[in-house]
């Protein structure tokens, strides 16, 4: 009991980290319908400028310039690149972004080398007892954050102009534009949030008890990808709740593994898309997008 | 006589001798290339194979599949297990005749398309693409550990094809000699290969100027017209799914042939996104374009590669600078976007341009791309003129 306990701790926490990119992955489809497969370089990017920086300024500091760096990486892909496909299919742009998640990952994989970086981060190694169970402080860290973001984001969408001029962007672009809203700044807005939260999950992604920053942790933000599936595409609730339950399902399929030994080894890394497809199976589209509805 | 109908006619005449002088040069490439340019024909060729099969899918029926490697894995691994024989580190196989292994693979791969179409049948567009993306992974997790029939991390030899006694390896019968040219493995697979590239080309040519492929690009347009016009929609989504796989089905087959071993690391994201690319630089639904991204996307590391120590700006692998396999990943990152940005229909459509500019006569300007020939991901912008 207090093992499976622990993998939940675990699984949430891990889920939390997942939930941040799902949200990201939300945030910017609904902003300009594009499904970004270059979130996992941007998340890498985010943990390597604090990999490279934590050094000389600090963990704090390199943190700042993390963030930053990947809301601005982000902001910049939108302004220079998907800017002047809008409009254009939902393949299109997202084998456009294809193309800019090769360019980046090969410089970032190219920066790195084989070094493996340290996130630095001065909660470290160090773990904490939990009912019985021990969670990586870095874990309960994430979670607390991304509690933290999602309550900020909340409050922003619900309370702010800018939130409100992003809600209705997101209803309808065309009034929202013929109501005097810059869509372009809202959308470049949106991928800057969305390269704020890739970073912060890039950070804790790469603390302990994973081994550091390397070109792998972007294939790992990908796994972030059935989260958002699960959630559906156009919900941030359901962003959330994907993320957890993969969190969960990743974490228990890695405690049970060698019950599980029939299933293969490794199962973790496949055990979220086994799930997603399920859920795509009975709800296509998600546990809580929206419908889409065709007449014939 | 205007100088456009001169250029038609000397278009005409030109044609069928272009043609025949490729077949020829084709058929005598053996003769005078090298092993490495062998080895890399054979595995464009292979790509090029798939790629036709993803073009159909994602350019005519538009079901965006990240996947398809998935199915070139299926294609591959099921001729090595149909064809090879039972080793003793435990990898089985059923030791039937080479030629009957690579049909059972081509229906194999039909079959995993198949019984993906439960969910492929109800998806669209990206949520497709992204249930595609899990079946990357599904893929490489049966691959590294359904031991018995895929060997696993270190993967598996692939039987040498086999045609009425005539072996495509370098014996039975060895020391064989063609205008005094040794004949070895490559040599002999090269013929496969281009059978299965003409045959592969001439089957999608065709289908696309066929009523089905009319129906899969009114499902591509419209569900919901193509359902009031009275086509199963929900079947004929399969059936591109099927078609789809059995092509990469095929190009599994040559790959493995053209590998002689194969490992599930081929077989990976990258390889998916790498047919997605071929498709995209070719100019995606175009059967010509998916064949010259095919060679352009294998051909480019392998060369790069090859010639790293001539070329002065790249440094060896491994290493600070910039090296070959770098090199080419940022070009065809870079080629991706810009030709979705500025070169709209990808090569394909430059072409297509280009001869409709040379054309252009007076009274004959309504050259319009037709359309089996529009590229289908377009966009909703009025950027173009609707044709």
């Amino acid at each position: 009991m207090n093992e499976f306990l622990g993998f939940l701790v675990n699984g949430l926490s891990l889920g939390a980290i997942y939930a941040l990119i799902a949200l990201g992955f939300v945030m910017i489809f609904k902003a300009t319908s594009v499904m970004n497969f270059a979130h996992g370089s941007i998340v890498l990017l985010g943990a390597y400028v604090v990999g490279r920086t934590h050094d000389e300024v600090g963990f704090w500091w390199a943190a700042l310039l993390g963030i930053l760096a990947a809301a601005a990486a982000a902001a910049l892909v939108d302004l220079i690149v998907l800017r002047h496909a809008r409009g254009a299919d939902l393949g299109t742009l997202a084998i456009l972004t294809i193309g800019v998640d090769t360019l980046l990952s090969t410089e970032l994989t190219r920066e790195m080398g084989t070094a493996i970086l340290d996130a630095g981060a001065p909660w470290g190694t160090s773990t904490v007892h939990l009912g019985g169970t021990s969670v990586p402080l870095s874990r309960l860290v994430a979670a607390l954050v991304a509690v933290v973001v999602v309550a900020v984001l909340w409050a922003v969408f619900r309370f702010t102009h800018w939130g409100v001029r992003m809600r209705a962007a997101a209803e309808d672009g065309t009034t929202a534009a013929l109501m005097g809203i810059r869509l372009g700044r809202v959308a470049a807005g949106a991928w800057a949030i969305a390269g704020v939260l890739a970073a912060l999950a890039g950070v804790f992604l790469t603390s302990f008890p994973s081994p550091g920053i390397s070109p792998a942790a972007g294939v790992t933000a990908l796994a972030a990808v059935p989260a958002w599936v699960l959630g559906g595409f156009d919900s941030f609730p359901g962003a959330v709740v994907g993320g957890l339950v993969i969190g969960v399902v990743t974490a228990l399929s890695a405690g049970y593994q060698e019950h599980l030994l029939f299933l293969g080894r490794d199962l973790a890394q496949v055990a979220p898309y086994a799930v997603m497809f399920l859920v795509l199976l009975v709800r296509p589209s998600g546990l809580f997008g929206s419908k889409e509805f065709a007449r014939v | 006589m205007s100088s456009g109908t001169l250029i038609r006619s000397v278009r005409r005449s030109v044609r069928p001798l272009v043609l025949v002088a490729g077949v020829l040069l084709a058929l005598a490439a053996p003769l005078s290339l090298n092993g490495f340019w062998l080895q890399s024909g054979l595995f464009a060729m292979a790509a090029a194979v798939s790629a036709i099969g993803l073009t159909l899918l994602v350019g005519r029926a538009g079901q965006l599949s990240l996947g398809h490697a998935f199915f070139v894995a299926v294609g591959a691994y099921g001729y090595c297990y149909l064809a090879g024989t039972s080793s003793a580190d435990g990898v089985r196989g059923l030791g039937l005749p080479p030629l009957l292994a690579a049909f059972g693979a081509v229906v194999a791969a039909g079959t995993a398309g198949a019984l993906f179409s439960p969910i492929s049948g109800r998806l669209r567009g990206i949520y497709l693409g992204l249930a595609s993306l899990g079946l990357v992974f599904l893929g490489q997790h049966i691959l590294k550990n359904a031991i018995p029939l895929t060997g696993g991390f270190n993967g598996r030899d692939a039987a040498p094809l086999d045609l009425f006694g005539f072996s495509f390896s370098d014996s039975d019968p060895a020391g064989f000699l063609v205008l005094g040219v040794p004949y070895g493995q490559l040599e002999r697979l090269w013929y496969v290969g281009l059978v299965c590239a003409a045959l592969a080309w001439w089957s999608a040519r065709n289908l696309l100027r066929s009523r089905p492929g009319r129906a899969l690009a009114t499902v591509r347009d419209s569900e919901v017209a193509a359902g009031a016009m009275g086509i199963d929609v929900v079947r004929y989504k399969a059936a591109a799914f099927v078609l789809s796989s059995m092509y990469a089905g095929l190009g599994g087959v040559l790959t493995a042939l053209a590998f002689g071993r194969i490992v599930p690391d081929s077989f990976g994201l990258s390889a998916s996104v790498a047919f997605l690319v071929m498709i995209v630089i070719g100019g995606i639904g175009s059967v010509g374009g998916a064949v010259g991204g095919a060679f352009f996307v294998t051909l480019l590391p392998l060369v790069l590669d090859h010639y790293s120590g001539r070329l002065p700006f790249l440094s060896p692998p491994g290493s600070e600078g910039l090296d070959a396999a770098g090199l080419s990943e940022f070009v065809y990152g870079l080629a991706i976007v810009l030709v979705l940005l500025f070169a709209h229909g990808g090569l394909a459509g430059f072409l297509r341009r280009a001869a409709t500019a040379l054309r252009r006569t007076p009274g004959r300007d309504t050259d319009r791309p037709s359309d089996d020939e529009r590229a289908p991901l377009r966009s909703h912008t009025a950027k173009e003129p609707a044709s």
